[in-house]
C-alpha cells in the first residue's frame, strides 16, 4: 500500500510535469504564465534526481557508503574536514553560481523563450548535473584531486596539458567579458557607478573589521558589510541627483574598462583578507539572498511572459548576436545547462569536506539542479519584459542605429513594438539617463528583476531595485573578477616555475607583480576591444567564452568517460559519453560557423575581410577608420583562438579514445589512480555540524 | 521552534566560518592534546590565506 501511494505520487509528478512542458510547447498564443515554466522545471528535477541521478549513483558510479572519504582519511581541521551535508552543499552551490546563468539565458532569450528554457532543463538534468557528480564521485574517490591531475593520471600528459590550458583560457576570456558586462552596466550611469564603486571601500571596512577590530568575528562584519551595501544603493541616488557630485561618477567605457583592469591588478596583489575574502562573503550573501527573493517575487506575482516561443532570429539574424538555433542556443547558455568551470569546483574543492559517498548525489547533481533554477528564473526575468523593450535595451547601437528614434523604427519593423516615450517613461522610472543599446544582459536582467520586485513589494522604488539588481550582479561578477586574476596569476606562476623556479614562490613580489600584470593584459585586452567595439563586444566574446566553457565541460566529461571504461563500465559509458558526444558537435559546429561563414556577424574571418576592404576603400568614417586596424587584428585573433580551442578539444577527445580503445583490445595503459578502499568509522553524530 | 531557529543559527555560523575556531579548537582538543594551539587571531588569519587560495568561485 504504502508502494502504491509512493508510486502514485512519481506518476502524478510526471504527468504534472509533462502537462506543464507540453503546456509551454504547445502554447502559442498571446500569453503563458510563468508558473508553468516553475512546474515543468521544478516536476523534471525531482524525477531526475529520484530516478536518473539515483540510478547513475546506483548502478554507474556504485558508492559506497562504508568507504571512507579523503575528508575523513586525511583530516586535518582544515581544508580536510568531514562536513555535514547540507554545509557542504552550501558551501558547493555558492561556488558553482556565478553570474553566467543569469546572463546567458537573458542573451539566449532573442530566440524567444522556448528554446532556452528546454536547453537549461534538459542540458542540466542530462548532462551538467551528470558532469558536476561524475566528477565530484571521481575526485572523492581519488584524494580529493584537481581535474587537471586526474587528466593527467588518467589519460596521460596530453590530457593534463589540455586541462591546464584550457583553464587558463577560459580564465581569461571568462574576466574579459564579465569586465564587458560590469562596463556597460556602468557606462554614463552616475548612479550605478557610484554604488559599484562604493563596494570596494564597503569589502575593506569589512576585511578590516574581521582582520583587526574584531578578529574572525565574519558574522557581525558581514551584518555591517550588508548594511552598507544597501546603504550604498541609496546613496548612489543622492550623488546621481546632485548636479556636482554626478559628474564624477559620469564616465565613457573606455576610462571604466581601465578602471576596472586597475581594480583587477590590485586585487591581485593585495593581501586577501583585504579585499578578496570580504568581498566574496559580500556577494554571497547578496547572491543568496537577491536570488530567494527572485524567486519568492515569481511565485507570489506569477507574471505573465511576454516573449513569443519562438522569435524570427533562430534564422542567425538576431540584433544580441548573431548566428542560427543551432548551435549558438547551446553555446550561449552554458552556465545554467553545462558548465565545464564547475568540474574545477566539483574536483579538489567539494571533495575535501564530503563525509560520505552517499552524499555525492545531493551536492553534484542537487547543486547543478538548483543552479540550472536560477538560470529558469533569468529567463523568466527577461522574458516577462516587453519584447520590444526588451530588445532596445539589448541591441547594441551598431546594429539598431545610434539615435532613440532610428532604434525603436527598427525595433518596432520586427514585430516587436516599442516608443521612445516608452523607453524614456523607463528609464526615468529606473532613475538612468537612457536604456537603449545598454548591451551585456546586466541591465535588461536589471530592469526584468525590478519590475517583479516593484510589482510585489512597492512599485514606487523601483529605480532603488533596479540599481540593487546592478550592485547585485556588479558585486559578484567583480567578485568572480578579482578571484579569476589571482588564480590566473597563480597558475601562470606555477607554469613559469617550470621554466625558472624563482618565479613560483607566491611571496616574491617581483614575480607576482610580473605575473598579475600579464594575466590583467591578457582579459584587459579583450575588455579594451570589447568596449572600442561598435557592435558591442557581447557579440564576440560571449560566443568565445560559450566554446571555451563548453570545451572545458568536454574535457571533464573526457576523464569521465575514460575511467569508466577503464573501470569495466564500458556498457554505461554512454552516461558521460552522450553529453560528451552533444558537447563536441555543439562546439565543432559552432566553431566551424565562427571560421567559414560570410555573415559578417558571425564568422571572424568574414569580419576581418569585410572591414580590411571597407578601410581600404576609404569607405569608414575616419573615428571608425581610427580603430579599423585593431578590431581586424582582433577578428584575426578570435578566428585563431576559436580553432585552438577545437583542435585541443579533439586531441583531448582522441587521447580519450586511444585509451579506451586500447584497454579494450587489452593492451596496456595507465592504471587506475583510485585510492584503496578504507572503512569508514565515522557514525552520523560524529560529522562536525 | 527555538530549537529550529538555534539549529538554523548553527548551520549560518558554520557555513560563514563564524565558527571556525570553535571548531579548530575542538580538533586541537581531540587530536593534538600535548600542543598549544593557535590564538584567535592568528588562526584566523591562516584560516582566510588558506581558504581563499586556489580555484573557489565559478563563472
Amino acid at each position: 500500500m504504502n508502494n502504491l501511494l509512493k508510486n502514485s505520487i512519481w506518476v502524478l509528478i510526471t504527468a504534472l510535469g509533462a502537462a506543464a512542458v507540453g503546456g509551454i510547447a504547445i502554447n502559442r498564443g498571446e500569453s503563458i504564465n510563468t508558473l508553468w515554466f516553475i512546474t515543468a522545471a521544478l516536476c523534471i528535477y525531482a524525477i531526475a534526481y529520484r530516478f536518473y541521478a539515483a540510478w547513475i549513483v546506483a548502478t554507474v558510479l556504485v558508492v559506497d557508503e562504508t568507504r571512507a572519504t579523503p575528508a575523513e582519511r586525511l583530516d586535518n581541521g582544515r581544508d580536510f574536514v568531514p562536513t555535514n551535508k547540507w554545509i557542504v552543499f552550501g558551501h558547493h552551490f555558492a561556488a558553482i553560481a556565478g553570474p553566467g546563468p543569469l546572463v546567458g539565458p537573458t542573451l539566449a532569450a532573442q530566440f524567444g523563450y522556448l528554446p532556452g528554457t528546454l536547453w537549461i532543463l534538459f542540458g542540466a538534468v542530462l548532462g551538467g548535473c551528470v558532469q558536476d557528480m561524475t566528477t565530484l564521485f571521481l575526485s572523492t574517490r581519488r584524494d580529493a584531486k584537481s581535474l587537471g591531475q586526474m587528466a593527467r593520471d588518467e589519460l596521460g600528459a596530453l590530457g593534463g596539458t589540455a586541462a591546464l590550458i584550457g583553464t587558463f583560457a577560459i580564465m581569461i576570456i571568462l574576466i574579459a567579458v564579465l569586465g564587458l558586462i560590469v562596463v556597460n552596466a556602468m557606462k554614463h550611469s552616475p548612479w550605478a557607478t557610484a554604488t559599484v564603486s562604493a563596494t570596494i571601500p564597503i569589502a575593506m571596512i569589512v576585511g578590516l573589521y574581521m582582520r583587526s577590530f574584531r578578529p574572525g568575528q565574519v558574522l557581525e562584519a558581514s551584518a555591517v558589510g550588508v548594511g552598507l551595501l544597501l546603504l550604498s544603493v541609496v546613496g548612489g541616488g543622492w550623488i546621481d541627483h546632485s548636479p556636482a557630485l554626478r559628474t564624477w561618477f559620469d564616465h565613457e567605457g573606455l576610462t571604466l574598462a581601465w578602471c576596472v583592469m586597475a581594480y583587477g591588478f590590485a586585487a591581485a596583489i593585495l593581501p586577501v583578507w583585504l579585499l578578496l575574502a570580504p568581498r566574496d562573503y559580500l556577494s554571497t550573501y547578496v547572491k543568496l539572498g537577491t536570488i530567494t527573493l527572485l524567486a519568492a517575487a515569481i511565485i507570489m506575482l506569477q507574471p505573465t511572459v511576454k516573449m513569443p516561443a519562438l522569435t524570427q532570429f533562430i534564422d542567425g539574424t538576431g540584433p544580441i548576436f548573431g548566428g542560427k538555433l543551432f548551435p549558438f542556443v547551446f553555446i550561449t547558455i552554458a552556465c545554467g545547462a553545462i558548465s565545464g568551470f564547475h568540474s574545477l569546483i566539483a574536483s579538489g574543492t567539494t571533495p575535501k569536506l564530503l563525509s560520505n559517498e552517499r552524499d555525492i548525489r545531493m551536492i553534484g547533481y542537487g547543486g547543478m539542479l538548483l543552479e540550472s533554477f536560477v538560470a529558469i528564473m533569468a529567463m523568466m526575468a527577461a522574458t516577462v519584459l516587453d519584447p520590444g523593450v526588451f530588445f532596445a535595451i539589448n541591441s547594441p547601437a551598431g546594429v539598431v542605429g545610434k539615435e532613440a528614434i532610428d532604434a525603436v523604427a527598427k525595433i518596432s519593423s520586427w514585430g516587436f513594438p516599442v516608443t521612445v516615450d516608452q523607453m524614456q517613461l523607463l528609464a526615468n522610472q529606473m532613475g538612468e539617463a537612457t536604456l537603449f543599446a545598454r548591451t551585456g544582459g546586466a541591465p535588461s536582467l536589471a530592469v526584468g528583476m525590478a519590475s517583479i520586485f516593484g510589482s510585489a513589494f512597492g512599485e514606487s522604488m523601483l529605480a532603488l531595485w533596479y540599481h540593487f539588481a546592478i550592485m547585485f550582479e556588479a558585486i559578484f561578477i567583480l567578485t568572480t573578477l578579482d578571484a579569476g586574476t589571482r588564480v590566473g596569476r597563480f597558475m601562470l606562476q606555477d607554469m613559469l616555475g617550470n621554466i625558472w623556479p624563482k618565479m613560483a614562490e607566491t611571496s616574491w613580489m617581483p614575480s607576482v607583480v610580473l605575473t598579475s600584470a600579464a594575466v590583467v593584459a591578457g582579459w584587459g585586452y579583450f575588455l579594451y576591444i570589447g568596449v572600442i567595439d561598435p557592435n558591442g563586444g557581447v557579440n564576440i566574446l560571449w560566443p568565445l567564452f560559450g566554446i571555451a566553457n563548453q570545451m572545458l565541460a568536454a574535457i571533464a566529461l573526457c576523464v569521465a568517460t575514460g575511467i569508466l571504461v577503464k573501470s569495466d563500465k564500458f556498457k554505461y559509458a554512454w552516461v558521460t559519453g552522450l553529453p560528451l558526444a552533444w558537447l563536441v558537435t555543439i562546439t565543432s559546429a559552432a566553431v566551424w560557423e565562427k571560421i567559414t561563414s560570410d555573415n559578417i556577424r558571425i564568422g571572424f574571418f568574414a569580419a576581418a575581410n569585410d572591414l580590411a576592404d571597407k578601410l581600404a576603400a576609404g569607405a569608414l568614417p575616419p573615428e571608425k577608420a581610427a580603430i579599423a586596424p585593431q578590431l581586424i587584428f582582433n577578428q584575426h585573433l578570435d578566428g585563431w583562438l576559436t580553432l585552438f580551442f577545437v583542435t585541443l578539444l579533439w586531441l583531448i577527445v582522441f587521447d580519450m579514445l586511444r585509451v579506451c580503445s586500447r584497454y579494450l583490445a587489452g593492451k596496456p595503459v595507465l592504471p587506475l589512480s583510485e585510492a584503496p578502499h578504507m572503512p569508514s568509522r565515522l557514525v552520523e553524530e560524529w560529522v562536525r555540524d | 521552534m527555538f530549537s529550529k531557529l538555534k539549529a538554523f543559527w548553527r548551520i549560518v555560523r558554520r557555513l560563514s566560518g563564524d565558527d571556525a575556531y570553535e571548531r579548530y579548537l575542538q580538533h586541537y582538543a581531540e587530536h593534538h592534546q600535548d600542543d598549544t594551539p593557535l590564538s584567535k587571531e592568528a588562526f584566523f588569519k591562516q584560516w582566510q590565506e588558506q581558504k581563499w587560495n586556489g580555484i573557489k568561485r565559478c563563472c
